[in-house]
Protein backbone atom coordinates (compact mmCIF):
# COMPACT_ATOMS: atom_id res chain seq x y z
CA UNK A 1 0.00 0.00 0.00
CA UNK A 2 1.49 3.29 -1.02
CA UNK A 3 2.09 5.58 1.68
CA UNK A 4 0.44 8.69 0.21
CA UNK A 5 -3.09 7.37 -0.09
CA UNK A 6 -4.12 9.20 2.94
CA UNK A 7 -3.35 12.29 1.49
CA UNK A 8 -6.16 15.21 0.68
CA UNK A 9 -5.30 15.19 -2.82
CA UNK A 10 -5.32 11.41 -3.05
CA UNK A 11 -8.49 11.24 -0.99
CA UNK A 12 -10.41 13.84 -3.34
CA UNK A 13 -9.36 12.17 -6.31
CA UNK A 14 -10.59 8.90 -5.39
CA UNK A 15 -13.66 10.19 -4.02
CA UNK A 16 -14.22 11.77 -7.30
CA UNK A 17 -13.29 9.09 -9.62
CA UNK A 18 -15.02 6.36 -8.41
CA UNK A 19 -18.46 8.60 -7.74
CA UNK A 20 -18.01 9.32 -11.51
CA UNK A 21 -17.48 6.31 -12.58
CA UNK A 22 -20.41 4.58 -10.61
CA UNK A 23 -23.01 7.43 -11.55
CA UNK A 24 -22.36 6.35 -15.11
CA UNK A 25 -22.97 2.69 -14.08
CA UNK A 26 -25.74 3.14 -12.50
CA UNK A 27 -27.15 5.85 -15.17
CA UNK A 28 -25.89 3.63 -17.71
CA UNK A 29 -27.85 0.77 -16.69
CA UNK A 30 -30.99 3.22 -16.19
CA UNK A 31 -31.08 4.24 -19.20
CA UNK A 32 -30.02 0.86 -21.29
CA UNK A 33 -33.01 -0.94 -19.67
CA UNK A 34 -35.69 1.97 -19.30
CA UNK A 35 -37.64 0.10 -22.37
CA UNK A 36 -38.28 -3.10 -21.19
CA UNK A 37 -38.84 -1.50 -17.52
CA UNK A 38 -41.84 0.41 -18.94
CA UNK A 39 -42.81 -1.93 -21.10
CA UNK A 40 -43.22 -4.19 -18.23
CA UNK A 41 -45.39 -1.59 -16.59
CA UNK A 42 -47.68 -0.96 -19.03
CA UNK A 43 -48.55 -4.85 -19.01
CA UNK A 44 -48.48 -4.74 -15.46
CA UNK A 45 -51.29 -1.93 -15.66
CA UNK A 46 -53.19 -3.83 -17.91
CA UNK A 47 -52.72 -7.08 -16.16
CA UNK A 48 -54.20 -5.03 -12.93
CA UNK A 49 -57.50 -3.66 -14.97
CA UNK A 50 -57.82 -7.53 -16.19
CA UNK A 51 -57.09 -8.25 -12.25
CA UNK A 52 -60.11 -5.81 -11.27
CA UNK A 53 -62.13 -6.86 -13.37
CA UNK A 54 -61.96 -10.15 -12.87
CA UNK A 55 -61.13 -11.89 -16.22
CA UNK A 56 -57.87 -13.08 -14.61
CA UNK A 57 -56.99 -14.45 -11.10
CA UNK A 58 -54.32 -12.53 -9.84
CA UNK A 59 -52.04 -15.78 -9.60
CA UNK A 60 -53.06 -16.68 -13.23
CA UNK A 61 -50.56 -16.45 -16.16
CA UNK A 62 -51.61 -15.36 -19.43
CA UNK A 63 -51.30 -13.17 -22.64
CA UNK A 64 -52.87 -10.13 -20.98
CA UNK A 65 -52.10 -7.69 -23.85
CA UNK A 66 -54.50 -10.16 -25.88
CA UNK A 67 -57.28 -10.57 -22.96
CA UNK A 68 -56.61 -7.09 -22.60
CA UNK A 69 -57.36 -5.76 -26.09
CA UNK A 70 -60.64 -8.60 -26.74
CA UNK A 71 -62.17 -7.20 -23.37
CA UNK A 72 -61.84 -3.96 -22.52
CA UNK A 73 -62.52 -0.60 -24.16
CA UNK A 74 -60.57 2.60 -23.15
CA UNK A 75 -62.04 5.92 -22.78
CA UNK A 76 -60.98 8.79 -21.85
CA UNK A 77 -63.60 11.24 -20.04
CA UNK A 78 -63.86 14.57 -18.62
CA UNK A 79 -64.34 14.25 -15.27
CA UNK A 80 -66.39 17.69 -14.72
CA UNK A 81 -69.59 16.44 -16.89
CA UNK A 82 -68.87 12.82 -17.50
CA UNK A 83 -69.15 13.30 -21.28
CA UNK A 84 -66.61 11.34 -23.51
CA UNK A 85 -63.70 13.35 -24.70
CA UNK A 86 -63.35 12.61 -27.97
CA UNK A 87 -60.61 15.19 -28.48
CA UNK A 88 -57.89 12.29 -26.54
CA UNK A 89 -56.92 8.73 -28.00
CA UNK A 90 -57.48 6.47 -25.46
CA UNK A 91 -54.38 4.50 -26.44
CA UNK A 92 -51.89 7.43 -25.76
CA UNK A 93 -54.10 9.39 -23.15
CA UNK A 94 -51.71 9.36 -19.72
CA UNK A 95 -53.47 10.45 -16.85
CA UNK A 96 -50.85 10.61 -14.62
CA UNK A 97 -48.59 13.28 -17.22
CA UNK A 98 -52.17 15.07 -17.54
CA UNK A 99 -51.99 15.89 -13.82
CA UNK A 100 -48.99 17.48 -13.84
CA UNK A 101 -50.06 19.77 -17.00
CA UNK A 102 -51.36 23.22 -16.02
CA UNK A 103 -53.49 23.03 -19.07
CA UNK A 104 -54.86 20.03 -18.40
CA UNK A 105 -55.37 19.71 -14.44
CA UNK A 106 -56.42 21.61 -11.88
CA UNK A 107 -55.29 22.29 -8.05
CA UNK A 108 -56.70 21.34 -5.32
CA UNK A 109 -57.18 23.20 -2.02
CA UNK A 110 -56.41 20.96 1.01
CA UNK A 111 -60.12 20.99 2.25
CA UNK A 112 -61.11 19.62 -1.01
CA UNK A 113 -58.66 17.11 -0.94
CA UNK A 114 -58.73 14.21 1.13
CA UNK A 115 -57.19 11.97 -0.86
CA UNK A 116 -53.86 14.29 -0.62
CA UNK A 117 -53.50 14.20 -4.90
CA UNK A 118 -52.56 17.96 -4.58
CA UNK A 119 -53.30 18.11 -8.40
CA UNK A 120 -56.30 16.81 -10.46
CA UNK A 121 -56.21 15.76 -14.04
CA UNK A 122 -59.60 17.32 -15.65
CA UNK A 123 -59.90 14.19 -17.58
CA UNK A 124 -59.24 10.31 -16.83
CA UNK A 125 -58.64 7.45 -18.93
CA UNK A 126 -62.24 4.49 -17.41
CA UNK A 127 -61.95 0.74 -18.83
CA UNK A 128 -65.68 -0.51 -20.19
CA UNK A 129 -65.61 -4.23 -19.54
CA UNK A 130 -67.34 -5.90 -22.31
CA UNK A 131 -68.97 -8.90 -22.87
CA UNK A 132 -70.00 -8.95 -26.40
CA UNK A 133 -71.88 -5.74 -27.31
CA UNK A 134 -72.73 -5.36 -23.80
CA UNK A 135 -71.10 -3.60 -21.11
CA UNK A 136 -70.67 -5.35 -17.85
CA UNK A 137 -68.23 -3.39 -15.67
CA UNK A 138 -66.62 -0.36 -15.64
CA UNK A 139 -62.68 -0.13 -14.26
CA UNK A 140 -61.73 3.38 -12.57
CA UNK A 141 -58.38 3.90 -12.17
CA UNK A 142 -57.96 5.93 -8.38
CA UNK A 143 -55.16 7.13 -6.35
CA UNK A 144 -54.33 8.93 -2.99
CA UNK A 145 -51.83 9.37 -0.53
CA UNK A 146 -51.61 6.11 1.60
CA UNK A 147 -49.43 6.27 4.82
CA UNK A 148 -45.88 6.74 2.84
CA UNK A 149 -46.80 6.62 -0.63
CA UNK A 150 -49.39 7.19 -3.04
CA UNK A 151 -51.11 4.38 -3.88
CA UNK A 152 -52.62 3.31 -7.56
CA UNK A 153 -54.91 1.10 -8.37
CA UNK A 154 -58.39 0.20 -10.26
CA UNK A 155 -61.39 0.05 -8.49
CA UNK A 156 -64.22 -1.99 -10.72
CA UNK A 157 -67.98 -1.45 -10.39
CA UNK A 158 -70.73 -3.62 -11.41
CA UNK A 159 -73.10 -1.94 -13.90
CA UNK A 160 -75.42 -0.61 -10.93
CA UNK A 161 -72.39 1.77 -10.00
CA UNK A 162 -72.80 1.01 -6.64
CA UNK A 163 -71.37 -2.12 -6.33
CA UNK A 164 -67.64 -3.61 -5.86
CA UNK A 165 -66.75 -5.96 -8.61
CA UNK A 166 -63.13 -6.23 -7.67
CA UNK A 167 -60.20 -3.67 -6.70
CA UNK A 168 -56.49 -4.13 -7.47
CA UNK A 169 -53.80 -1.93 -6.69
CA UNK A 170 -50.61 -2.06 -9.00
CA UNK A 171 -48.23 0.82 -7.81
CA UNK A 172 -47.53 1.52 -3.83
CA UNK A 173 -44.28 2.43 -1.14
CA UNK A 174 -46.24 1.27 1.69
CA UNK A 175 -44.73 -0.90 4.54
CA UNK A 176 -44.31 -4.75 3.01
CA UNK A 177 -46.19 -7.42 5.43
CA UNK A 178 -48.54 -3.79 6.66
CA UNK A 179 -49.75 -1.57 4.51
CA UNK A 180 -48.40 -3.35 1.34
CA UNK A 181 -51.27 -5.85 2.59
CA UNK A 182 -53.49 -3.70 0.32
CA UNK A 183 -52.37 -6.09 -2.28
CA UNK A 184 -52.95 -9.32 -0.65
CA UNK A 185 -55.61 -11.67 -2.74
CA UNK A 186 -57.35 -12.54 0.54
CA UNK A 187 -58.21 -8.54 1.76
CA UNK A 188 -58.75 -8.17 -2.12
CA UNK A 189 -61.17 -11.14 -1.89
CA UNK A 190 -63.54 -9.19 0.69
CA UNK A 191 -63.94 -5.94 -1.68
CA UNK A 192 -66.81 -7.91 -4.28
CA UNK A 193 -70.00 -7.04 -3.51
CA UNK A 194 -69.87 -4.42 -1.13
CA UNK A 195 -72.02 -1.14 -1.82
CA UNK A 196 -69.74 1.63 -2.05
CA UNK A 197 -72.58 4.26 -3.03
CA UNK A 198 -75.52 5.24 -0.91
CA UNK A 199 -78.73 5.18 -1.62
CA UNK A 200 -78.34 8.78 -2.91
CA UNK A 201 -75.58 7.51 -4.74
CA UNK A 202 -72.64 9.26 -2.08
CA UNK A 203 -69.83 7.61 -1.86
CA UNK A 204 -70.12 5.87 1.93
CA UNK A 205 -67.17 3.59 1.77
CA UNK A 206 -65.97 2.64 5.11
CA UNK A 207 -63.19 0.33 6.66
CA UNK A 208 -63.47 -0.63 9.97
CA UNK A 209 -62.07 -2.12 12.95
CA UNK A 210 -63.57 -5.53 14.57
CA UNK A 211 -65.01 -6.77 11.43
CA UNK A 212 -67.49 -5.33 8.85
CA UNK A 213 -71.14 -6.00 9.17
CA UNK A 214 -72.95 -3.65 6.81
CA UNK A 215 -72.76 -3.63 3.18
CA UNK A 216 -70.69 -0.45 2.66
CA UNK A 217 -68.05 -1.60 5.54
CA UNK A 218 -64.67 -3.48 4.80
CA UNK A 219 -62.39 -4.90 7.28
CA UNK A 220 -59.52 -2.42 7.74
CA UNK A 221 -56.00 -3.14 7.59
CA UNK A 222 -54.58 -4.71 10.61
CA UNK A 223 -51.81 -2.95 11.73
CA UNK A 224 -52.28 -0.14 8.78
CA UNK A 225 -54.31 2.18 9.89
CA UNK A 226 -53.22 5.25 7.85
CA UNK A 227 -52.67 2.65 4.67
CA UNK A 228 -56.84 1.92 5.22
CA UNK A 229 -57.79 5.25 5.91
CA UNK A 230 -55.91 6.75 2.42
CA UNK A 231 -57.61 3.70 0.74
CA UNK A 232 -61.21 4.73 2.27
CA UNK A 233 -60.30 8.12 1.15
CA UNK A 234 -59.00 7.88 -2.03
CA UNK A 235 -62.12 5.41 -3.05
CA UNK A 236 -64.66 7.47 -1.75
CA UNK A 237 -63.18 10.91 -3.10
CA UNK A 238 -62.98 9.19 -6.81
CA UNK A 239 -66.55 7.92 -6.79
CA UNK A 240 -67.93 11.28 -5.51
CA UNK A 241 -68.91 14.73 -7.37
CA UNK A 242 -65.01 15.78 -7.82
CA UNK A 243 -64.29 12.13 -8.67
CA UNK A 244 -66.23 9.74 -11.44
CA UNK A 245 -69.54 11.19 -9.75
CA UNK A 246 -70.67 12.72 -12.93
CA UNK A 247 -69.52 9.98 -15.42
CA UNK A 248 -71.29 7.40 -12.94
CA UNK A 249 -74.54 9.41 -13.14
CA UNK A 250 -74.58 9.71 -16.81
CA UNK A 251 -73.99 5.57 -16.54
CA UNK A 252 -76.74 5.10 -14.45
CA UNK A 253 -78.67 7.19 -17.35
CA UNK A 254 -78.19 4.75 -19.43
CA UNK A 255 -74.97 6.18 -21.73
CA UNK A 256 -71.88 5.00 -22.16
CA UNK A 257 -73.98 2.02 -23.50
CA UNK A 258 -74.03 -0.39 -20.03
CA UNK B 1 -0.92 -13.61 -8.28
CA UNK B 2 -0.26 -17.12 -7.76
CA UNK B 3 -3.93 -18.92 -8.28
CA UNK B 4 -4.13 -22.22 -5.54
CA UNK B 5 -6.53 -24.70 -6.46
CA UNK B 6 -6.58 -26.05 -2.98
CA UNK B 7 -7.71 -22.79 -1.64
CA UNK B 8 -9.66 -21.77 -4.04
CA UNK B 9 -11.90 -24.58 -3.68
CA UNK B 10 -11.93 -23.59 0.07
CA UNK B 11 -13.05 -20.14 -0.58
CA UNK B 12 -15.89 -21.52 -2.31
CA UNK B 13 -17.06 -24.13 0.14
CA UNK B 14 -16.64 -23.54 3.42
CA UNK B 15 -19.48 -20.34 3.78
CA UNK B 16 -21.54 -23.61 2.63
CA UNK B 17 -21.36 -25.44 5.57
CA UNK B 18 -18.51 -24.32 7.79
CA UNK B 19 -18.87 -20.76 7.90
CA UNK B 20 -21.83 -19.78 6.77
CA UNK B 21 -22.55 -16.23 7.17
CA UNK B 22 -26.38 -16.96 8.03
CA UNK B 23 -25.85 -20.17 10.50
CA UNK B 24 -22.21 -19.39 12.07
CA UNK B 25 -22.06 -15.90 11.64
CA UNK B 26 -25.65 -14.74 11.63
CA UNK B 27 -25.63 -11.88 9.15
CA UNK B 28 -28.37 -11.20 6.56
CA UNK B 29 -31.23 -12.66 8.67
CA UNK B 30 -33.62 -9.80 8.17
CA UNK B 31 -33.71 -10.62 4.36
CA UNK B 32 -34.13 -14.47 5.06
CA UNK B 33 -37.11 -13.61 7.07
CA UNK B 34 -38.82 -11.68 4.55
CA UNK B 35 -37.63 -13.09 1.06
CA UNK B 36 -38.10 -16.90 1.69
CA UNK B 37 -42.40 -17.63 1.98
CA UNK B 38 -41.72 -18.92 -1.54
CA UNK B 39 -38.74 -20.44 -2.95
CA UNK B 40 -38.67 -18.30 -6.47
CA UNK B 41 -38.47 -14.92 -4.48
CA UNK B 42 -35.75 -16.86 -2.47
CA UNK B 43 -33.75 -17.65 -5.24
CA UNK B 44 -33.90 -14.58 -7.01
CA UNK B 45 -32.89 -12.82 -4.14
CA UNK B 46 -29.98 -15.16 -3.62
CA UNK B 47 -29.21 -14.54 -7.24
CA UNK B 48 -28.96 -11.05 -6.82
CA UNK B 49 -27.15 -10.85 -3.48
CA UNK B 50 -24.39 -13.51 -5.18
CA UNK B 51 -23.82 -11.29 -8.21
CA UNK B 52 -23.23 -8.42 -5.46
CA UNK B 53 -21.01 -10.24 -3.18
CA UNK B 54 -19.21 -11.38 -5.64
CA UNK B 55 -18.51 -8.29 -7.87
CA UNK B 56 -18.41 -5.98 -5.29
CA UNK B 57 -15.93 -8.37 -3.80
CA UNK B 58 -13.97 -7.89 -7.49
CA UNK B 59 -14.20 -4.48 -7.62
CA UNK B 60 -12.97 -3.66 -4.06
CA UNK B 61 -9.88 -5.95 -4.37
CA UNK B 62 -9.10 -4.36 -7.33
CA UNK B 63 -8.92 -0.49 -6.22
CA UNK B 64 -8.02 -2.00 -2.44
CA UNK B 65 -4.32 -0.44 -2.62
CA UNK B 66 -5.63 3.03 -3.71
CA UNK B 67 -8.55 3.53 -1.09
CA UNK B 68 -7.47 5.48 1.28
CA UNK B 69 -7.96 4.68 4.77
CA UNK B 70 -10.23 7.53 5.91
CA UNK B 71 -13.13 6.84 3.43
CA UNK B 72 -12.76 3.47 3.09
CA UNK B 73 -16.37 2.85 4.49
CA UNK B 74 -18.02 5.22 2.01
CA UNK B 75 -15.87 3.72 -0.79
CA UNK B 76 -17.34 0.04 0.24
CA UNK B 77 -20.91 1.80 0.61
CA UNK B 78 -20.85 3.83 -2.93
CA UNK B 79 -19.84 0.65 -4.80
CA UNK B 80 -22.12 -1.90 -3.36
CA UNK B 81 -25.07 0.64 -3.66
CA UNK B 82 -24.29 1.20 -7.04
CA UNK B 83 -24.64 -2.73 -7.73
CA UNK B 84 -27.77 -3.22 -6.34
CA UNK B 85 -29.21 0.03 -8.07
CA UNK B 86 -28.01 -2.06 -11.08
CA UNK B 87 -29.14 -5.23 -10.13
CA UNK B 88 -32.75 -4.09 -9.41
CA UNK B 89 -32.76 -2.06 -12.40
CA UNK B 90 -32.36 -5.66 -14.64
CA UNK B 91 -34.67 -7.51 -12.34
CA UNK B 92 -37.25 -4.80 -13.11
CA UNK B 93 -37.03 -4.91 -16.74
CA UNK B 94 -36.39 -8.92 -16.82
CA UNK B 95 -38.17 -10.34 -13.86
CA UNK B 96 -40.92 -7.82 -13.14
CA UNK B 97 -43.19 -9.64 -11.22
CA UNK B 98 -40.67 -11.23 -9.02
CA UNK B 99 -38.49 -7.72 -8.54
CA UNK B 100 -42.39 -6.48 -7.76
CA UNK B 101 -42.69 -8.91 -4.49
CA UNK B 102 -39.34 -8.72 -3.48
CA UNK B 103 -40.09 -5.06 -3.19
CA UNK B 104 -37.47 -3.17 -0.96
CA UNK B 105 -35.56 -6.54 -0.34
CA UNK B 106 -33.52 -5.90 -3.42
CA UNK B 107 -32.64 -2.39 -2.35
CA UNK B 108 -32.30 -3.18 1.12
CA UNK B 109 -29.32 -5.64 -0.04
CA UNK B 110 -27.07 -2.24 0.29
CA UNK B 111 -27.03 -2.61 3.78
CA UNK B 112 -27.07 -6.55 4.32
CA UNK B 113 -24.20 -7.04 6.54
CA UNK B 114 -22.40 -10.12 4.40
CA UNK B 115 -21.98 -7.86 1.38
CA UNK B 116 -19.96 -5.27 3.45
CA UNK B 117 -18.41 -7.82 5.77
CA UNK B 118 -17.14 -9.67 3.31
CA UNK B 119 -15.53 -6.47 1.42
CA UNK B 120 -13.90 -5.28 4.29
CA UNK B 121 -12.61 -8.48 6.22
CA UNK B 122 -11.80 -9.98 2.79
CA UNK B 123 -11.64 -7.96 -0.62
CA UNK B 124 -9.29 -5.20 1.37
CA UNK B 125 -6.92 -8.03 1.97
CA UNK B 126 -7.04 -10.33 -0.87
CA UNK B 127 -6.35 -10.31 -4.51
CA UNK B 128 -9.24 -9.69 -7.22
CA UNK B 129 -9.15 -13.52 -8.27
CA UNK B 130 -9.78 -15.10 -4.40
CA UNK B 131 -11.86 -11.84 -3.96
CA UNK B 132 -14.72 -12.78 -6.49
CA UNK B 133 -14.42 -16.54 -5.19
CA UNK B 134 -15.26 -15.74 -1.47
CA UNK B 135 -17.99 -13.69 -2.61
CA UNK B 136 -19.43 -16.52 -4.97
CA UNK B 137 -18.88 -19.11 -1.69
CA UNK B 138 -20.81 -16.31 0.55
CA UNK B 139 -23.03 -15.67 -1.37
CA UNK B 140 -23.46 -19.30 -2.13
CA UNK B 141 -23.73 -19.68 1.46
CA UNK B 142 -27.06 -17.34 1.96
CA UNK B 143 -28.72 -19.17 -0.77
CA UNK B 144 -28.06 -22.69 0.46
CA UNK B 145 -29.58 -21.55 3.73
CA UNK B 146 -32.48 -19.27 1.94
CA UNK B 147 -33.15 -21.72 -0.50
CA UNK B 148 -33.54 -24.52 2.69
CA UNK B 149 -35.96 -22.36 4.64
CA UNK B 150 -37.52 -21.35 1.39
CA UNK B 151 -37.91 -24.72 0.82
CA UNK B 152 -39.36 -25.89 4.21
CA UNK B 153 -41.62 -22.88 4.53
CA UNK B 154 -43.64 -22.85 0.93
CA UNK B 155 -43.71 -27.19 1.16
CA UNK B 156 -45.22 -27.05 4.43
CA UNK B 157 -46.75 -23.38 4.21
CA UNK B 158 -48.51 -23.72 0.66
CA UNK B 159 -48.08 -27.25 -0.23
CA UNK B 160 -45.71 -26.34 -3.13
CA UNK B 161 -42.53 -25.97 -4.37
CA UNK B 162 -41.92 -23.28 -7.11
CA UNK B 163 -45.43 -22.98 -6.98
CA UNK B 164 -45.99 -26.30 -8.81
CA UNK B 165 -48.28 -28.30 -5.84
CA UNK B 166 -46.95 -31.00 -3.98
CA UNK B 167 -49.30 -31.76 -1.25
CA UNK B 168 -52.75 -30.68 -2.26
CA UNK B 169 -53.92 -28.48 -0.05
CA UNK B 170 -57.49 -28.93 1.54
CA UNK B 171 -59.25 -25.02 -0.05
CA UNK B 172 -58.23 -26.24 -3.43
CA UNK B 173 -60.14 -30.29 -2.48
CA UNK B 174 -57.08 -31.80 -1.88
CA UNK B 175 -56.24 -33.12 1.24
CA UNK B 176 -53.65 -31.53 3.05
CA UNK B 177 -54.01 -28.93 6.05
CA UNK B 178 -51.60 -25.63 5.02
CA UNK B 179 -49.10 -24.68 8.03
CA UNK B 180 -50.36 -20.75 8.52
CA UNK B 181 -47.59 -19.89 10.50
CA UNK B 182 -45.23 -20.70 7.67
CA UNK B 183 -46.95 -18.35 5.60
CA UNK B 184 -45.67 -15.66 8.09
CA UNK B 185 -42.28 -14.13 8.44
CA UNK B 186 -41.53 -14.88 12.12
CA UNK B 187 -41.42 -18.49 11.22
CA UNK B 188 -38.45 -18.12 9.39
CA UNK B 189 -36.83 -17.79 12.72
CA UNK B 190 -37.56 -20.67 14.36
CA UNK B 191 -36.49 -22.27 10.96
CA UNK B 192 -33.28 -21.28 10.98
CA UNK B 193 -32.73 -21.65 14.74
CA UNK B 194 -33.62 -24.96 14.01
CA UNK B 195 -31.25 -25.60 11.09
CA UNK B 196 -28.50 -24.01 13.25
CA UNK B 197 -29.02 -26.50 15.96
CA UNK B 198 -28.78 -29.31 13.47
CA UNK B 199 -25.62 -28.17 11.96
CA UNK B 200 -24.40 -27.70 15.32
CA UNK B 201 -24.52 -31.00 16.05
CA UNK B 202 -23.51 -32.35 13.05
CA UNK B 203 -20.54 -29.90 13.05
CA UNK B 204 -19.16 -29.69 17.04
CA UNK B 205 -16.61 -27.01 16.17
CA UNK B 206 -19.16 -24.73 15.41
CA UNK B 207 -20.38 -24.14 18.80
CA UNK B 208 -19.76 -21.19 21.23
CA UNK B 209 -18.24 -21.49 24.66
CA UNK B 210 -20.67 -21.03 26.90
Amino acid sequence: MSANNDSFVKTVTVAVVLCLFCSLVVSGAAVVLKKEQQANKAADVQRSILIAAKIVKPEEQADFTKLFNENIEAQVIELATGEVASEFEAAKFDQRQAAKDPALSIKLQKQDDPASIRRQSKYAKVYLVKNGDKVESIVLPVHGYGLFSTLYGFIALEGDTRTVAGLRFYEHGETPGLGAEVENPQWVAKWPGRVVLNDQFKPSLELVKNGANEKNEVDALSGATYTSNGVENLVNYWLGDNGFGPFLAKVRGGQHGV
Amino acid sequence: MAFDKAEAKSVISSPIFDNNPIALQVLGICSALAVTSKMDKALVMSIALTVVVAMSNLLISLIRNHIPSSIRIIVQMTIIASLVIVVDQVLKAYAYEIAKQLSVFVGLIITNCIVMGRAEAYAMKNGPGMSFLDGIGNGLGYSALLLAVGFIRELFGSGSVFGYTILEPIRDGGWYQTNGLLVLPPSAFFIIGLLIWALRTWKKDQVEAA
